[in-house]
Order: C-alpha cells, then structure tokens, then sequence
C-alpha cells in the first residue's frame, strides 16, 4: 500500500481562506440544520395526517392517505427535483421568479425532506393510535371530551409512547436522507466530503472522518430518543403498550 | 330520565337492534342481561350516543341524542359509564384520571376538580392509592376508581356495561358493594350485568335482552318470580348454575 496519510491537511488552507477542518464543521452544521428542521416538520406533518387517518371522517382519512401515498413512494431525490426545478415552473411567473431567486435553498430542502420524512411518520402515528383499544376513545368520550380532546389527552400520549422506538430511527434516518440535499445545492456533509476529495484526494481521511460525524450524529439522536423513552416510561406498564381489544 | 323509543341499528345487513323501548326512571336501577351478542353493550351506548343508531329515539334527561343539534360532549358528561376493561387513562396517575375530564369539560379549578376527586377515591375505599398508576393497580381497584371517576363528573345518571365480567371472582363483590350502596342512595342506573344477586338486592326492573331485541321488560320480582317467555328462562337457569 502506497497511500500517503497526512492527517494534518485538515489544517491546510484550501482556496477560499478557511482550512479544511472548518469545510468538515461547516458541512456538518448545515447537515444538523437541515435535518433537525426537517424532524420537526416532520413530526408535525407526520402527526396531523397520521391523526386524520383515524378519524372517523372518510374525508380527512382520504386526505391522510392520500399525502402518505404520494409521499412515501415517490424517491426522496425526484421530490427535491420536484420542489426546487418543477414547481417554480407551473406556478404563476412572478412566484416562479421569486422561487427561484430569492427563496433560500435551505427552506425549500427542509420543506422537501420534511414532507417525506412526515409521511413515514404518519404511519407510524396512525398505527400507534390504532393499536390503542378502542375503549380508550369511548371513556373519553363518555367523560364528555370532544373528539379532538380524546387525541389530546387520552390516545396521543399513549401512542407516542407506543411509536416511540420507530420515531427513534426515523430521527436517525433523517441525518442518512439529509445527504440528499447536496444535490439541490444545500453545502452540507456530504457536498464538503466531495469537495475535500476533489481537491486533495485524501481520500481515507476525510472518509473516516465524515463517517464518525454522522455517526456521532445519529448516536447522540439515538441517546436522545432512549433518554425521552425512559423518562415517559408509564409505572406498572408492560413495554409495549397495552393489547387492543 | 332514560327514555329509549323504538330505536333500531344494524351494522351493514346485519341488525343489531331491533325496535327497543324501555324507559329508566329517576332514581331508577335497571338491570339489562341477555346472551353474549344480544346486544347489550351496543343498546346502552346508544343511551349517550356512543354508538349511532338509524332508527328511534333516545332522550335523556329531556335532550333527544340523535338531534344533530344536541351538544354530545356536554350531554355525555352528565351521564357516567363503566366499561367492562376500566379504561382508566394509563399514562396518568389515579389522581390525574380522576380530575382531567374535570377541569377540561367541566372548566372546575386544579383544587376543586382534586378536592372532589380524592373525596370519591376515598369513597370507594382506595385514598392510599392517588398517586399510583392505574397498571399498579388490580383489576378490582382499578374499576372501583372507574366508578369514581364517573362520579366525580356528578352524573345524573350512571351506565355500566358488564362492570365485573373482567374481574377475577374475588375482586367482583368489592365492585358491586360500591354500586350496592350508589343505587342505595338512589342514583339513576342502567347496569348491563349477569350478576343476578345485584339485581335481586337493589334493582327495580329487568330487561332481558336476545338477538337485539328486547324481550322481557319486568319488574325484580315479576322477573325472578313469574313464569316468563322461555329463552330468559334458560338463560337465568344457565346463569344461575355457577
Ligand atoms: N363494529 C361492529 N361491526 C359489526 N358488528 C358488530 C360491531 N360491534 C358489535 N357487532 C355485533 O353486534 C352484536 C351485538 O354486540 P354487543 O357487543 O352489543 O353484544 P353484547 O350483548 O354486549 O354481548 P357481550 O355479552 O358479548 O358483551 C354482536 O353480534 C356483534 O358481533
Ligand atoms: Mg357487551
């Protein structure tokens, strides 16, 4: 093997005055970014859909089912495709214009990656709200709550909790799909990772290191998620949540 | 109070109710039994319109349930129900299931909606256990903090549906005492049960119930008494056998 390590270049100055260690920690706080926003998006999105799938409206379950449809089997890379280079196409000029030019990369990637990342989300959301039994709705509501307030007070909390495991990957996930949007122009890790590699072929290094960054990542998230479980853990609880009848 | 008109359902083809009527007095306790599948559980839920029904009526306490303009959420906190699994909230303490519905329908304050709500859980014999959650609980205690819940609503009137069929048998009479001595201080009850010694001590009608419809309606005594039609007759022998 006639590879020649050189750790020390991240300490090289590369052409725009920063030194490469700083290309890495730049990279890395957009990917952070993108993908933080994108869960929080997600979760939302993901929460309000999954909710409307099991409502007892067929017209909210369309909608919900609908969203999950499109958005789950549609790749993440034609979605972004699809934000950033066709729809400034068939909306009037003007906003088209504006689309284009003015709105900033990073809101129409999180938007992108959220509205993906929200439709897996959404399935978890509605399966864990169908795994509740249904009793749980009916002494809500024999208590006098309203629809909406058996979701917030009786059968949200539960399904979480019940969901919590996936959200964790889906949290880890997001970092993994972030990558993606390197390629609608977002400066993030893996767009740095290509450029150091373009311009100093240091090939192992670099890879070593942006791999620990997303590992770091997606542990501290996994860390995260395990420390929320723990502390919404329910006393006298089986793990798993309760069976459905 | 209770007053059920000729109501009829049916999931799809397939009847569920068949052109029930039957009235509950104030300060009345009914008792419904029947086979399993008769319908018993789906009759008392159209009571606060937990269940939709096609055909009939049902007003409580003067309000027409199936009115679309009928407010549910305020007309179902002022009837109290029971449901055979408990269905206590497991992810809040005994003392937050007891005071939630309290302060979100009711609008009552963190201290009175608490204050009402340990009065009831003493009541029913379990104050030491406020701060538990119900998965801590038995079976048993955790239908008697059911109950309390209910109440702590101040129900004008209560539904219970199979309220010891889940429990083991030596939880059961700690469950019926408590509603022993409720319809002893005369609350309004409709108990879909087939505890016949519950019935023989404190209700004031039968119903029997078989293939969604409503085939006896009688008094305690003319029920446990008088010859009756002959499927409530096996019934009760088959019943009263264990
Ligand atoms: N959601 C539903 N869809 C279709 N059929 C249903 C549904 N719910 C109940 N049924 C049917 O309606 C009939 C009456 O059910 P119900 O639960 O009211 O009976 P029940 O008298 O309470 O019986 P049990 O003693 O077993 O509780 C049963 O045959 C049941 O299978
Ligand atoms: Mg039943």
């Amino acid at each position: 093997m006639n590879y020649h390590w050189d750790w020390l270049f991240f300490f090289q100055e590369a052409d725009d005055g920063l030194m490469y260690y700083q290309w890495v920690l730049s990279g890395l706080g957009w990917t952070v970014a993108v993908s933080l926003t994108s869960l929080a998006i997600a979760l939302l999105l993901g929460s309000a859909f999954g909710v409307m799938r099991t409502t007892p409206n067929r017209w909210l379950i369309a909608i919900g089912d609908t969203y999950v449809d499109v958005f789950r089997n549609i790749p993440l890379i034609v979605q972004l495709f699809l934000w950033f280079f066709v729809l400034p196409e068939l909306v009037p000029r003007d906003i088209g214009l504006w689309m284009k030019q003015d709105l900033p990369y990073f809101v129409t990637a999180v938007i992108g990656l959220g509205l993906f990342t929200g439709a897996r989300i959404a399935e978890q959301v509605k399966a864990g709200i169908n795994s509740l039994s249904r009793g749980q709705r009916f002494a809500g509501l024999a208590l006098g709550f309203t629809e909406w307030q058996t979701y917030r007070y009786v059968r949200l909390p539960m399904a979480y909790r019940i969901v919590l495991p996936a959200l964790t990957s889906e949290a880890m996930n997001v970092y993994k799909n972030s990558a993606v949007t390197y390629s609608v122009g977002i400066l993030e890790l893996y767009f740095q990772y290509k450029q150091i590699i373009e311009k100093t072929s240091q090939v192992l290094e670099i890879t070593i290191v942006i791999t620990l960054a997303y590992f770091v990542v997606a542990f501290a998230t996994n860390r995260l998620f395990a420390w929320i479980e723990q502390r919404s853990r329910v006393p006298g609880m089986i793990a798993g949540g309760q069976g459905g009848k | 109070m209770i007053a059920i008109n000729n109501v009829s359902k049916w999931y799809g083809d397939f009847q569920v109710l068949t052109d029930c009527t039957t009235r509950v007095a104030k300060g009345e306790v009914v008792v419904v039994c029947g086979p399993s599948g008769s319908g018993k559980s789906t009759l008392i839920k159209c009571v606060n319109a937990l269940e939709p029904f096609q055909k009939g009526s049902v007003v409580v306490n003067g309000i027409a349930v199936e009115d679309t303009k009928t407010n549910l959420p305020r007309l179902r906190a002022q009837v109290g129900m029971v449901f055979q699994h408990f269905e206590l909230f497991p992810h809040m303490t005994i003392t937050q299931n007891l005071t939630v519905a309290q302060m979100k329908v009711l609008g009552r304050g963190k201290e009175e909606a608490l204050d009402k709500g340990l009065k009831l859980l003493d009541r029913v014999g379990l104050k030491s256990q406020a701060d538990k959650f119900p998965g801590q609980l038995s079976g048993g205690q955790q239908q008697r903090v059911a109950i309390a819940r209910a109440l702590a609503m101040d129900p004008i009137c209560m539904l219970f549906d199979e309220p010891t069929s889940a429990l083991d048998p030596e939880m059961i009479n700690e469950v019926l005492d408590v509603m022993v001595q409720l319809a002893r201080e005369g609350m309004t009850m409709m108990c879909v049960t087939h505890e016949m010694g519950f019935a023989r001590k404190v209700a004031h009608r039968v119903i029997f119930m078989d293939q969604g419809a409503i085939v006896e309606d009688a008094t305690k005594d003319d029920f446990f008494g008088k010859p009756r039609s002959e499927r409530a007759q096996s019934f009760l022998a088959k019943i009263l056998q264990h």
